[in-house]
Parts: C-alpha cells; sequence; structure tokens
C-alpha cells in the first residue's frame, strides 16, 4: 500500500515549485523566529526574569529559553498549516494537478505521501531557523536543538495532515481564513507557547492537551532546557504521532472520495 | 492468437446517489480505432470516460480495458492509458517543459528519459520554442496541445480525449485534429468524447450517441446520416415562430421535414431538386439554403432536440 517511489515522483511537482521561492523561505525561517524573539522573548523577558517569582515560575528557566524553545514547534505548525489550505486545494479545485496524478499510475495514497515528504522539508526548514537563531542564546545553545527540530517537523505533520484531510472535502476557500482566525492562531495563544498552560484556568487546561501543539511544544522546551521526564515525553510523542499518522489515513480517504468518485 | 480490444463494457452503469448518469451500454473498441461518444451536457459520456480511465469505479457491469479489470488493475491499466482531460490541469506557474517532466516522472520514467521524452512530444506538437516558458500566457490552443503532448509520454496504447477542443477558436481546433490524424495513423486507440458534430465527423471512425445515460444510435458518421437522415438537408426560415403554419405548403417535397422555433429543416438526397420544388411552387421564405446533413440532424432526429441548446 505505501510506496515511496511513487510519492517522491508527487514530491517532485511540490519542489519544482518549491525551487522558485526557496531563497524567500529561508531567509524568513530566520528573520520571523528573530522578530518574535526580540520583540517577545527579550520585552516581556525582561519584565518576567526581574519579577519576585523568576527563580520558581518557569523551573528556573530565562523567559527567553521559555518562549523561543516553543517556536521551534510553532514556526512549522504555521507553514505547512497554511500549505495545508491554498495549495492542496488547488490541486482540487484550481490547478487539478491531484486529478491529473491519478491519471497516471499514481494513487490517492501517493498524493498524500508525496505532500507529507514535502511538509518533512518544509518542517526541517521552519524548525531549523529557529533553531539556527537559537544557537545564538547562550541560554538556548544546546545539541537538543537537533532534536527539537525534529519535534518541529512531527509538528507541522501533525497540523498539515489532518487539515489536508479536511480541506480535501471543501468547494472553496471561504472559511480557510476563519481556520487561521480561530483555529491555529488560538492555539498559538492556548497551547503553553507564551506562558505554562498551568496558569491557565482548570477549565481550559485539558484543551490544552487535545491540541498536537501542546505536546510539540512541550518536547521541543524538554529537549532544549530539560526538565521533562521520560514518561511524558513518550506520552507527547505519541500524541503527536497519533494525530500524523490518523491525519495521513483520514486524508488519504477524503483524497480517495474525491478523486475517485 | 485473439487480442481482447482495448475497451469492453457490457451492461455498464454508473450511479452517484440516486442519480444514473451512465445506464447500461455495451461498447467495444477494436485496437487501433477512434471511437467517439457524442451527445450534449449531461448525456454520461465524461461518466463513461471516467470509468474507462480508471478513475470512477463502475456502479454495474462488466469493464474490461486494455484485458484487464479496472477494479482490480486500475494502476497498471493507468500505466499503459493517456488522458486528456477536459479542461487543461495544467501548472500554470511552471514552465511548459516543467509539466512534461515532472508528469512523465510519473509513470517512473529516468529524469533523463522523461527530459528526451519531453523533447520529442513538444516537437510534435509544435512547441519546442516555449519549453522555457511558463504555461500561464500560453493561447487556449498551444495549452491544449502541451496537455496531448502531456499525454502521451507514456506511448500510450488508449487514448482518452474528453471534449479536446472545447473553447478553442476553429483555426487551433483545426490544429488540434491534424495532430490526433497523425496519432491515428500511428496505431494508437482513441476514445472521444465530444458534443461537437463536425468533430465527430473529422475525427471518428465509429460512434455512439448517447442520450440520458443510453446509446441511442451506433455507427459510423456516414452510416449514421445514412440510417436516420437523408444525405443533405435545406434549410428554410419563415421568421421566428412562423415556420409551423407554413409546413402544409411544402408538403410532399424532401422526404421528412423537421420542424424547429427558427427554422424548417427539409432532409432529401437530393437538397438542390427539393428547393427547386419549393420555388416552382412560388413559396418565399425569408432565407433557403442547401447543406449536407451532419450529426447534428442525426442527433435531432434521435432525440427531438438539438445538442447546444
Amino acid at each position: 500500500m505505501i510506496d515511496l517511489a511513487p510519492a517522491l515522483h508527487v514530491n517532485g511537482r511540490s519542489n519544482a515549485f518549491f525551487r522558485r521561492i526557496w531563497k524567500g523561505v529561508l531567509i524568513g525561517s530566520i528573520l520571523q523566529p528573530l522578530l518574535y524573539l526580540l520583540g517577545v522573548g527579550i520585552g516581556v523577558g525582561s519584565l518576567v526574569d526581574q519579577g519576585d517569582q523568576a527563580a520558581t515560575l518557569l523551573d528556573g528557566a530565562s523567559y527567553l529559553a521559555f518562549y523561543a524553545t516553543a517556536l521551534v514547534a510553532t514556526s512549522p505548525m504555521f507553514v505547512v498549516g497554511q500549505d495545508a489550505l491554498w495549495p492542496i486545494l488547488d490541486g482540487f479545485l484550481w490547478s487539478n494537478a491531484y486529478r491529473a496524478m491519478v491519471t497516471t499510475p499514481l494513487r490517492p495514497v501517493d498524493v498524500v505521501l508525496g505532500t507529507a515528504i514535502h511538509w518533512c522539508l518544509r518542517g526541517v526548514i521552519a524548525a531549523g531557523g529557529v533553531a539556527t537563531v537559537l544557537l545564538l542564546f547562550d541560554d538556548t545553545r544546546s545539541p537538543g536543538l537537533l532534536l527539537a527540530t525534529g519535534v518541529g517537523v512531527l509538528v507541522g505533520l501533525a497540523f498539515g495532515l489532518p487539515l489536508a484531510a479536511w480541506t480535501a472535502t471543501r468547494d472553496g476557500d471561504a472559511s480557510f481564513p476563519a481556520i487561521l482566525r480561530f483555529g491555529i492562531i488560538p492555539m498559538f495563544l492556548f497551547a503553553g507557547v507564551f506562558y505554562p498552560v498551568e496558569q491557565l484556568p482548570d477549565w481550559l487546561e485539558p484543551v490544552a492537551w487535545i491540541t498536537p501543539l501542546f505536546h510539540g511544544v512541550e518536547l521541543c522546551r524538554g529537549a532544549v532546557i530539560g526538565g521533562l521526564g521520560l514518561g511524558r515525553a513518550v506520552v507527547h510523542l505519541a500524541v503527536l504521532l497519533a494525530f500524523v499518522v490518523g491525519g495521513f489515513v483520514a486524508a488519504t480517504i477524503t483524497y480517495g472520495r474525491r478523486l475517485h468518485s | 492468437m485473439s487480442v481482447e480490444p482495448p475497451v469492453v463494457a457490457s451492461g455498464l452503469v454508473k450511479r452517484f446517489g440516486d442519480f444514473t448518469a451512465v445506464a447500461g451500454i455495451d461498447i467495444e473498441i477494436p485496437a487501433g480505432e477512434a471511437f467517439g461518444f457524442l451527445g450534449p451536457n449531461g448525456a454520461g459520456k465524461t461518466s463513461t470516460m471516467r470509468m474507462i480511465g480508471c478513475v470512477s469505479p463502475v456502479t454495474e457491469g462488466e469493464l474490461r480495458i486494455l484485458g484487464r479489470d479496472p477494479r482490480h488493475d486500475g494502476r497498471e491499466i493507468r500505466r499503459r492509458m493517456g488522458v486528456v482531460p477536459q479542461l487543461d490541469q495544467l501548472d500554470n506557474e511552471l514552465t511548459v517543459e516543467e509539466n512534461l517532466v515532472i508528469y512523465a516522472r510519473y509513470f517512473d520514467m529516468s529524469r533523463a528519459e522523461a527530459r528526451r521524452k519531453a523533447a520529442e512530444l513538444l516537437d510534435f506538437v509544435q512547441l519546442t520554442e516555449k519549453a522555457p516558458s511558463k504555461v500561464d500566457p500560453l493561447s487556449g490552443g498551444q495549452k491544449r496541445r502541451v496537455s496531448i503532448a502531456r499525454s502521451l509520454v507514456n506511448d500510450p496504447d488508449l487514448l482518452l480525449l474528453d471534449e479536446p477542443t472545447t473553447g478553442l477558436d476553429p483555426q487551433a481546433r483545426h490544429v488540434l485534429w491534424d495532430k490526433l490524424y497523425q496519432l491515428k495513423e500511428r496505431g494508437a486507440t482513441q476514445v472521444i468524447t465530444t458534443h461537437f458534430m463536425d468533430e465527430a465527423e473529422q475525427l471518428c471512425d465509429r460512434l455512439v450517441v448517447m442520450d440520458g445515460g443510453r446509446i441511442v444510435a451506433e455507427g459510423s458518421p456516414r452510416g449514421l446520416i445514412a440510417e436516420h437522415v437523408r444525405r443533405e438537408v435545406v434549410e428554410v426560415r419563415f421568421g421566428y415562430g412562423r415556420n409551423e403554419e407554413r409546413l402544409a405548403d411544402l408538403a410532399g417535397i424532401g422526404g421528412r421535414t423537421e420542424v424547429l422555433p427558427d427554422r424548417l429543416l427539409i432532409y432529401d438526397d437530393d437538397g438542390d431538386a427539393a428547393l427547386s420544388e419549393i420555388h416552382r411552387r412560388e413559396i418565399v421564405p425569408e432565407s433557403a439554403l442547401v447543406r449536407r446533413a451532419s450529426l447534428e440532424d442525426v442527433f435531432l432526429r434521435l432525440t427531438g432536440r438539438t445538442l447546444v441548446d
């Protein structure tokens, strides 16, 4: 069922598009976290780190380290999340590239896998860009950044695949801005990026647990600044993988329904 | 040893929920033939084509393509098939060459082989000089030719063309017909859907007329005309809505008469003789002309409707 060669051909099409934009993507992957860190990390950080609870609140980590490590997870979420909306619908609705693909030996599952392979590259660049910036700071310079980059790739897939499965059922892009505004941005706000989820009201805390971002953030933070037990790490990883695998299966089904009707 | 025809269907049905798109058709297309599905929009042509193309599951009936069953061997069948879709499915932001090379890779061709094939096919469709330019600024006819070139990357045994010239200007249509004719000369089996009568007459050795998901007639273009109408048609116009009242005046002229809101059609083997008789009776229509009967007339005869309404 899973066959790598045809999926790589699908990825070949994505690469042809990517070759036209890679410089901008690469620069953006460094520049954007740099701006976030200067704005939020250092600005809010000076406020938090000088507060009287600084030693206990973030388990002793500086706010910059706390916040910056989360960006390794959020950056691929934004990049792949957006890529799972318009570019995917394009394949079904505008360029009809996916319809063309399935008239060849390619199957819907190859299309999904090929897209996922491309998202691995996009995830590596997005997470790797943040990790590169984090090498500049004493608090975050760690071999764990490599591991965190891997987690970032998983976060990208954990968003991209379920979202692509849903996109494949759409007949227009009218609802896409709402997905960003009321789905992805709130996750950014409530998944423990800016402050520990324990700070949320008790009833809101479980919400963080069902988002893939929270698990990615915890893993990235653990990988770079430590303080994450193995047991919890396994749970976080398992949830992320569940989103990836579940999204892959769901997308294979919705792609199949749309392309082989 | 007898070879199975590339397309064999019996009792083929396609349903979408309560809607029956194809209501049980039987077809057999021998190797090397150019076979047409003719009919108005919604006749079931495209649904049939998608089943033959192994991208739409058969609801009922038997279908064998290139000697295999699409239910199990879709991938292997598609490997030997070329598809020109109704609407171009090209990547407008990529170059013409990239569109071909990327597509050729879907058939597991090596990069070098894909580039060689792309160059050969661009030469065939006379777009070599466009290879490095993006698809977006090309004309409709040029895009269609890119689509045709793309459908040929795997040297298909069976070529499916879904309304290949819809939306093209007459000149571009003729260029395309010429290319399709050359392909036929090379022996490729072609399945074509169209709602253009002249296209079917130009391209098809044999065709079926579909209406409401069923086949209502089958034969060669000339054979269908001979069987269902006469060789020539006299079109007379007495003014919109005033044609029927003049029918009695024309009694006895021609083989058969068809009344349309805007004109009367008189079918006869000798159109000029029929027209002379109209003149002899001193009937003076607003206009009158004699033309060869076409498949359009066959369709009108069989379904009582014009094709493009």
